[in-house]
């Protein structure tokens, strides 16, 4: 497995500051008076089985979903208190990759990295756009796909066209939802290995919402994971695990078969 | 039953929310202009070939059918201007509604609700895209222009329909029949035909957005909301055909 390079972290700088936060639908209570810190240059991978709300998490980060009662600070927005403007101009900062990719499947890869840009700096020029989406394409390795429509990529492939699709905005923040989730083990490697070269080619901060603990472990700075609604257990990989709790050891050792 | 009526009324407050919704961003810039051109395309052009049909079908077989009444009491010249007010003044703005309905109401619902599933509407908003005015908007805006246009269409070829079926029996020249059709006709009879349809093309518009932007998560989802957005589609444009008949009755 390739080791992930050092990166500065600055740690007195936080870009995701969650407080108090908490979310119901309906009787089924997802997320309870959670708190959570992003900083500034970090990935955070944010672990926990499947509905514990890890999702939900990152909806009400991005404005998604608003959250029953608690503030979400990002960069200098809260954004509880944005309206819809507010909420759109914060959304260019945050790239969102999300679980099943969301590419537009009646437009080409071209057509599908395109569209968020031609809508958010209007005054490019034909060759700016065509020099951006070549570039931002050739980041995750699939210039080679530019005129393919999302049906003819495989599974791995649309993953890495949807977090070209975020980056494209040059956002500070990146928001992966399950990045691995349904790949097969090679192809978990390279999406892996290609969140690291986002963190370090474009300087983001991110969460990385999984629950495939070889990608908690070669994507995070810091783990921290989500437990009856709230995050119990914050810390680096050997940190978390090194624990009896009933409720973590069967994750690790699930995901590792010991 | 009172669940019911809670229900009921929470539904036609999230319609109302839906509609005033609809008018803010109609007239709030930016304008997706080539949004609009591609779906007028789209319910335009594709609708083409199964509209030319059965307006053509239905030009032809009422005046087949209507031909026996009308010669019971000698009175078969009277065909042509029979064809022309019942076409004009009914059949061309309902069957135009009724085949987009089904066409472009159904494509409309499916789609709309396969991207809401796919998550492509969340992705639309958080890549600073506004989904409303890009998806809604625009196709309501859409099916009002082109179901008018197509309705016109309907009209010509239910037209062109009714004459060949008069010729297969008789002598008619085609300046003669043409120049009897108009006569029969008011410039408000194709103004009620103009209203009835940009009538009916929002309503196509309006019910199969909503139907597709609200419908419920998965594959199940994406059948109700095609199967709702015709079936709602076509009961509210036949309602809708009931009050404008008689608001015209009632003017004149």
């Amino acid at each position: 497995m390739e080791q992930k390079k050092p990166v500065i972290i600055d740690y007195n700088d936080v870009v995701v500051q969650v407080e108090n936060v908490s979310k119901s639908f309906g009787d089924l209570h997802v997320l309870r008076n959670v708190n959570l810190a992003l900083f500034n240059g970090e990935n955070l991978v944010v672990l926990g089985r499947s509905g514990t709300g890890k999702s939900v998490l990152i909806k009400l980060i991005s404005g998604l979903l608003r959250p029953d009662s608690g503030q979400i600070r990002v960069l200098s927005d809260t954004v509880t208190d944005l309206d819809e403007r507010g909420l759109r101009e914060l959304r260019l900062k945050i790239g969102f990759s999300f679980q099943n990719s969301a590419l537009y499947d009646s437009m080409t890869v071209r057509e599908n990295l395109e569209f968020p840009l031609v809508r958010n700096k209007r005054n490019l020029t034909r060759a700016e756009i065509d020099h951006e989406v070549e570039d931002v394409l050739d980041g995750v390795g699939l210039l080679n796909a530019i005129n393919q429509m999302p049906a003819e990529l495989s599974g791995g492939q649309r993953k890495r066209i949807g977090i070209a699709r975020t980056l494209i905005l040059r956002p500070d923040i990146m928001m992966y939802d399950e990045p691995t989730a349904g790949l097969d083990p090679i192809t978990c490697l390279d999406i892996n290995t290609l969140i690291n070269e986002v963190q370090e080619r474009y300087q983001t901060s991110s969460i990385i919402i999984t629950h495939d603990l070889a990608c908690a472990k070669m994507v995070g700075d810091r783990i921290a994971m989500l437990l009856d609604g709230k995050f119990e257990r914050v810390g680096t990989f050997s940190e978390i695990f090194d624990t009896d709790d009933k409720r973590v050891k069967p994750f690790y050792d699930y995901n590792f078969i010991v | 039953m009172a669940g019911k009526i809670e229900s009921l009324l929470l539904e036609f407050a999230k319609l109302h929310r839906f509609l005033m919704r609809f008018f803010r961003e109609l007239v709030s810039p930016p304008f997706e202009f080539k949004e609009i051109i591609r779906q007028c395309y789209e319910v335009g052009w594709k609708s083409f070939p199964l509209i030319s049909l059965t307006g053509f079908i239905v030009g032809y077989v009422f005046t087949k059918q209507s031909r026996p009444s009308l010669e019971e009491f000698g009175a078969s010249s009277w065909l042509p201007a029979l064809i022309s007010i019942a076409i004009v003044r009914a059949l061309a703005p309902l069957v135009t509604a009724l085949i987009a309905s089904g066409k472009v109401g159904s494509q409309i619902g499916a789609e709309l609700s396969s991207m809401n599933v796919t998550e492509q509407i969340d992705a639309m908003e958080v890549s600073g895209t506004n989904p409303f005015k890009f998806l809604i908007v625009s196709r309501i805006i859409a099916t009002t222009i082109m179901i008018p246009v197509l309705c016109f269409y309907v009209a010509g070829i239910g037209l062109a329909g009714g004459y060949l079926s008069i010729i297969a029996k008789d002598q008619l020249s085609i300046l003669s029949y043409i120049t009897q059709v108009f006569e029969a006709i008011a410039p408000k009879d194709i103004f009620a035909m103009v209203f009835r349809a940009i009538v009916f093309g929002f309503t196509i518009g309006f019910v199969s957005t909503y139907v597709g932007y609200y419908s419920s998560k998965g594959t199940e989802g994406v059948g109700k909301a095609a199967n709702s957005a015709v079936v709602a589609s076509m009961f509210i444009v036949f309602i809708e055909e009931l009050l404008i008949v008689q608001v015209l009755a009632l003017m004149g």
